[in-house]
């Protein structure tokens, strides 16, 4: 297992320059480095002399991609793109361009996006698992026909009309949670109440249907029909056998979205005020911050890459039939 | 950091008791988004939309970061809180500053001179004594006198997060060194201060600072520290310990109103020396978002993710409620707490509130004690009387709430590029083709439209409230309106068409090719909201035959049509900095032009006149000569029709009845020092309007069990049968 993952580490290292990449030819783009020490500066009263001030000072100054001014590796080193991206690779995000440590503010607002994410993840998946559960034992009954058509009804519904529909009811009508803010420590209990509700309702209709299809799947199999035939309740024969075989795909589709929790959610972050991290992703867009979009979009790959990673050991893990080689 | 699955579950156990101890508590809030109690005491709750970038005085310049920086920075001077027209008075300066002239010969004279003759201004301020900096522990001292946390190891930061786990924290008066530090700050390049290039313009020495400082910075790391004590600046001298001098180049009476920006606000050396250790910037702690101040306020949390805090300085020289103010401030009780010692608040909470919907209802709740008032909430808000007064609804008076309103200090104009060859130059066919356009592009309509009425139309490009605008009769737009009935009316749409016809564009067609006439308007598209605004616009050409062409783009491509002159027609702004008519004349000042000067002049307009009479105007005193002067060169302005004037927005903003003192002022900054909350009428307000309603809940749940019955009897069944 180790020479495979040595092999896949090494695999990442051009993906991860690929997006680096990428993210920074469309970056530049839409914004000169001019653009950018204007959006910093701001607009009023400042000079062309400023602006090359704010450039030499974040190292804005040099040529994006390739330095004519320069010879041999020196056309390569003396860029933008160099110079960013190589600090990037030792996990030093360096400042922003408002002058902010990244890999300071990142280690504080993970915590926020994670604080959200991971009961909605595991108090969604309980929920999902039993509701597709539920269905797939009155299957072909009254009971699943309601349940997939309000599961079709559930994931046609905006993520945004459920937060805005929450705070509503149970903020301003109901009075029962604050509509938006955080606090740290156990203070952030109430302020986390609604957004995760919200996060579980808003993936009821995906989950519950996803997890159906799996277990439907799994009952058609022979051995559900052995374990039916040695006379085990309905009951005994999905929660012992068909849940448990189930879990493979459940499991490792859970493992490939553990890295990326900590990224947060662009959307609940933002309407709840949680400072997380998928609001500072948003902000550093709004800002034109090159610095925080480029950390953030290279973490969230490496990320996603270490998801993937985790789904295979996991394969491995509780599937015998699967090495890794 | 944080063990998680403990977290968790010990916030869900604590919230839980919460949730019962609450429920238990008739009186208690569950939707509170503070601790029970602070609401009951003298705390000030806000919010703000925007991280601020930066809370360095040095480089501080929008508004969003003013809300905290003008409370925990004190310049010498500011606006009175009451006043109007807008005055500076003293406020860390003993009184106002001594001003002298220097003409050529350099004979200094304290009588005012004509700007021709003034070589060099001498401004001398004496400091207030006794003033002392907020607790900080760049000012800790130990028993020996050495600062605490100058000099600190590479091991010493490893507890450190913020600045509150110090320990210690010391304080100092406030010294004339300290107002001659932060003018050698604004000049510092590693600063960044946007007035940098303006003040080199006038303090005397300022540009061989700069360059002194850039040739040091050359062979030092961008994050050590330079002490600018040892630095000379020949415009800004200590004279003893209380007096300092500023000498600027020539006459620059608009000078003063800087004094009341943070800009000029002291900075103690020792600030720069502890901020610039080792290790500081990668914790974030830095001067550019710690700041040290002699205000009313200092920063006690410093979180622009979530909550910024300010707490009441125990260091704090005490400051009165201004005594005087017009009659109409004593008819609204604004005088009530005259001469009371200020700040009225221990605290003032401003949490993050980036989306509207939630912050308008934090504030209905009662979370929030003042908010502005939101497109989509306008109407739930605010009704016109007959007359077009603004007031309040029924539901927004019966709780208490009031509204203010005040013309802002600011200009929204849609701009033709002089340089472009249609629209622009001095051509009698394109200035009447401007004329023309300048009737048919309705801002009246506009205002009532997009701003909900929100705004004043434009005459000129002074706004009201400034010296030099006019009012009544003698101050509209001769060129667009006509006065009836005492009141400006727009000119009719056939006196644009009859302008048409006199440009050689008659019914929207190019009298020499025979072409329809199409103009561009550059846009910046942030959205679709701004499809209704344009298609607005192009009827509003449409009325006169000409096709108006959309160029939408980003905000960054649209800066740059502005700064190369490539654009036609386009839509800006702006903020005044100080309230004189020099801030808003110098828009249309020829040498500031974006395009070849990459000044502040978007529409490129260059008029011999306009630019001899601004020159002499920006030197003058307020008085009948110079509103002569402005008045021509208004005139020459609405003549030329460089601008659709726009219009002047007006600030509405809403308060509950707990708080106090509120008087519109769109110059001063440093305005939560008068503000005085009754806690006590707060918390039961609060209280009565968010009383938790649970009945729904007990609905729900049994709704819920009634529908798992059948579920239940069925899966028994099932259970019971036989395998098929």
């Amino acid at each position: 297992m180790s020479a495979y993952l040595i092999r896949r580490i090494l695999y990442a290292i051009p993906i991860l320059i690929g997006v680096n990449l990428l993210t920074f030819v469309l970056f530049f783009v839409v914004n000169s480095p001019d653009d950018i020490a204007r959006s910093q500066l701001g607009d009023r009263r400042v000079t062309e002399e400023a602006i090359q001030t704010w450039k030499k000072s974040h190292g804005y100054h040099k040529p994006v991609v390739l330095n004519d001014n320069e010879e041999g590796f020196g056309k390569i080193t003396q860029t933008i793109f160099f110079e960013k991206s190589i600090r990037l690779f030792l996990f030093d995000f360096g400042q922003s361009d408002s002058g902010r440590d990244i890999g300071h503010d990142i280690s504080q607002r993970m915590w926020p996006s994670l604080a959200i994410a991971l009961p909605t993840l595991l108090l969604g998946v309980l929920l999902n698992i039993t509701f597709a559960l539920l269905i797939a034992f009155f299957r072909a009954t009254y009971i699943d026909f309601w349940g997939v058509i309000i599961c079709v009804i559930l994931l046609s519904v905006s993520t945004l009309f459920y937060i805005i529909g929450g705070q509503f009811l149970f903020s301003k009508l109901l009075h029962l949670v604050p509509i938006s803010g955080y606090d740290t420590g156990i203070d952030a209990f109430k302020f986390l109440i609604l957004p995760v509700i919200i996060g579980i309702i808003g993936g009821i209709g995906t989950g519950t249907r996803w997890y159906r299809t799996i277990f439907l799947e799994e009952i058609e199999k022979d051995y559900v029909r052995t374990a039916r035939a040695k006379g085990l309740r309905e009951g005994r024969v999905l929660f012992r056998h068909v849940l448990r075989n189930a879990l493979i795909p459940i499991l490792t589709g859970i493992v490939v979205l553990l890295p990326l929790l900590f990224m947060g959610s662009l959307i609940t972050e933002s309407f709840f005020g949680i400072p997380g991290l998928g609001s500072y992703t948003i902000e550093g867009i709004q800002r034109q911050d090159f610095a925080i979009v480029r950390a953030m979009v290279f973490l969230g790959s490496v990320l996603y890459i270490v998801g993937l990673l985790l789904t295979d050991i996991s394969y491995a893990l509780v599937d015998p039939r699967v090495s890794l080689r | 950091m944080y063990n998680i699955p403990k977290f968790l579950s010990k916030a869900a156990l604590v919230g839980l008791v919460q949730l019962c101890c609450a429920a238990g508590d008739a009186q208690a809030s569950w939707n509170n988004p503070y601790p029970q109690s602070d609401h009951a005491s003298n705390v000030f709750f806000s919010s703000f939309r925007e991280r601020p970038k930066h809370l360095d005085p040095a480089r501080s310049y929008s508004s969003d970061e003013y809300v905290f920086v003008a409370q925990i920075y004190e310049p010498p001077l500011q606006y009175h809180y009451l006043e109007r027209p807008y005055m500076l008075v003293p406020l860390v300066s003993d009184g106002m500053p001594s001003i002298r002239y220097v003409d050529a010969a350099g004979q200094e004279t304290l009588h005012d001179l004509p700007s021709g003759q003034v070589a060099y201004t001498v401004y001398e301020f004496r400091v207030k004594q006794g003033v002392r900096y907020q607790p900080h522990p760049a000012l800790a001292t130990r028993d020996d006198g050495r600062y605490r946390f100058h000099d600190l190891g590479p091991g010493d930061l490893g507890d450190i997060h913020s600045l509150a786990d110090f320990g210690f924290n010391g304080t100092r008066e406030l010294t004339a060194e300290d107002f001659v530090y932060q003018i050698k700050r604004i000049a510092d390049p590693r600063r960044h201060s946007p007035i940098s290039g303006l003040m080199a313009q006038y303090i005397v020495g300022f540009d061989e600072l700069r360059s002194s400082l850039e040739r040091t910075l050359e062979d030092t790391s961008s994050d050590s520290f330079v002490d600018l004590r040892d630095y000379t600046l020949t415009g800004a001298e200590v004279l003893d310990r209380h007096t300092y001098r500023i000498r600027i180049q020539g006459k620059y009476p608009q000078f003063l109103f800087w004094q009341a920006m943070p800009f000029f606000a002291p900075m103690p050396w020792e600030a720069e020396k502890f901020y610039s250790q080792p290790g500081m910037a990668a914790r974030n702690i830095t001067l550019d978002w710690y700041p040290v101040g002699t205000g009313p306020f200092y920063l006690a949390e410093n979180n622009p993710n979530l909550r910024m805090v300010m707490r009441r300085n125990p260091y704090f020289r005490g400051e009165a409620f201004p005594a005087d103010g017009s009659p109409d401030d004593i008819g609204l009780g604004l005088l009530a707490d005259a001469g009371r010692i200020m700040p009225f608040v221990d605290r003032a909470v401003y949490s993050l509130e980036k989306e509207s919907i939630p912050r308008w209802n934090k504030f209905l709740q009662g979370y929030f004690d003042d908010s502005g008032i939101g497109s989509d909430s306008f109407d739930q808000a605010v009704t016109f009387t007959g007359q077009g007064e603004a007031v309040l609804t029924e539901n927004m008076s019966e709780r208490g709430m009031s509204l203010s309103t005040s013309v802002e200090t600011s200009t929204y104009y849609m701009g033709f590029n002089m340089l472009d060859d249609v629209i622009g130059g001095d051509g009698d066919s394109a200035r009447k083709l401007r004329r023309a356009i300048s009737i048919a592009v309705d801002f009246e309509e506009f205002i009532s439209i997009f701003a909900n009425g929100r705004g004043v139309a434009a005459q000129g490009p002074v706004p009201p409230g400034i010296f030099g605008a006019r009012s009544g009769e003698a101050g509209i737009n001769p060129y667009v309106y006509d006065w009836v009935d005492g009141r400006p009316v727009r000119k009719s749409l056939e006196d644009a068409l009859g302008l048409m016809i006199e440009a050689g564009y008659a019914g929207g067609i190019d009298q020499s090719s025979g072409e329809s006439l199409s103009l561009h308007f550059e846009a910046v598209s942030r959205g679709p909201d701004d499809k209704a605004r344009l298609n607005w616009m192009r009827k509003q050409f449409k009325k006169l035959g000409i096709q108006l062409i959309v160029r939408s783009t980003d905000y960054n491509r649209f800066r740059e049509k502005m700064l190369k002159g490539t654009g036609e027609i386009f839509f800006w702004g702006w903020n005044a900095d100080y309230p004189d008519p020099e801030n808003f004349l110098f828009l249309l000042y020829g040498p500031n032009a974006k395009a070849k000067h990459n000044g502040e002049n978007a529409s490129n307009y260059q008029n011999p006149q306009f630019d001899r009479l601004f020159m002499e105007v920006k030197n003058m005193d307020n008085g009948p000569q110079r509103q002569a002067l402005i008045d021509e060169m208004v005139d020459v302005a609405r003549r030329d029709a460089p601008w659709i004037w726009g219009f002047h927005p007006k600030k509405f903003s809403l308060h509950h009845g707990w708080v106090h003192n509120i008087k519109p002022n769109t110059m001063a900054n440093n305005t939560l020092k008068y503000i005085r909350i009754d806690p006590q009428l707060r918390e039961a307000s609060t209280a009565a309007w968010n009383q938790p309603v649970l009945w729904p809940v007990w609905i729900a749940a049994g709704l819920l069990g009634l529908s798992l019955i059948p579920a239940v009897v069925s899966y028994r069944r099932r259970e019971r049968v036989t395998a098929r």
